[in-house]
């Protein structure tokens, strides 16, 4: 099983996400102005391994040609739109469910210091968009010595 | 005609938490669908991120179409500390029912960058048919 999809992750993790889940069934009058409930796309994983810091962001049906990612100031932001594959209304069908997000979408990361911006990889594959942020060369692990 | 596809999204919305038939109980997400009719078929769009085509199980069976699918998670470091998670569930699941005049036999599949799109054609008999009046 890869750590992304343990079923019993980081305590944290697991109470953001009930929080997220709640507050769709129950919207809270007096959230964070900064808070998105329900604003997911797309779903957003952040992992750290000893060499880099992973972000899974599951964005199916786009073109990854247009996807904008960018790294500022120890931001990453993943931004791009998404278009409704649904048929205009003028045309003779009727639509019987539209869950699936459509439109722009902006989602932003914000990195440790440790992470080194000049050296990041994003592959999309199914789906599925990688961004991998490796991290400095300084910051990793080292074993010392003794004379 | 519309009846088919409400009783389909009710039956789809079941709790994310039921069981699956066969085995123990499993989580898995229900995924986001679009549905929409034209003259000549139902198409139905599935959000799969992260499933490839052999992961993907479709089955008709009597007059249920189910959606099943897993994520792979082969290309993530095996060392990796999850700091952030919004969604750990890596297999989909979800189930319409079909009414008759769809030909369940005909259903096309295409698996395209994590979207999934089904049409279903209606059955020759069932599509609209314009009848012409003859001149006595």
């Amino acid at each position: 099983m890869s750590p992304f999809y343990r079923s019993t992750a980081d305590l944290f993790a697991e109470l953001n996400r009930m929080q997220t889940m709640l507050d769709r069934v129950f919207p809270s009058p007096g959230a964070s102005i900064r808070s998105q409930a329900g604003a997911g796309f797309p779903v957003l994983n952040v992992g750290s391994s000893p060499n880099s810091i992973e972000v899974q962001a599951l964005a199916p049906g786009l073109d990854p040609a247009k996807l904008e990612i960018t790294i500022d100031r120890g931001l990453l932001v993943i931004a791009g739109e998404r278009r409704s594959e649904l048929p205009p209304a003028d045309e003779r069908a009727s639509v019987y469910a539209s869950e699936r997000f459509a439109g722009r979408f902006r989602r932003v990361v914000s990195l440790p210091e440790d992470a080194d911006p000049a050296r990041v990889e994003a592959s999309y594959r199914d789906g599925v968009l990688r961004v991998s942020v490796a991290k400095r060369e300084s910051s990793l692990p080292r074993r010392i010595e003794v004379n | 005609m519309s009846n088919a596809v409400q009783t389909a999204s009710a039956a789809g919305r079941a709790p994310a938490n039921a069981a699956p038939s066969d085995n123990a109980p499993q989580a898995f997400v229900v995924p986001p669908v679009d549905v929409y009719e034209n003259e000549n078929a139902i198409t139905l769009l599935a959000d799969l991120p992260g499933v490839a085509r052999d992961q993907l199980n479709l089955r008709v069976d009597g007059d249920t179409l189910v959606i099943e699918a897993s994520a792979s998670t082969a290309s993530t470091p095996a060392d990796m500390q999850l700091v952030y998670g919004e969604l750990q569930c890596a297999s989909y699941r979800r189930q319409f029912t079909l009414s008759r005049e769809l030909d369940a036999s005909r259903i096309e599949a295409q698996l395209r960058d994590g979207v999934l799109r089904l049409t279903i054609p209606k059955a020759e008999e069932a599509r609209p048919r314009r009848i012409q009046v003859q001149a006595a």
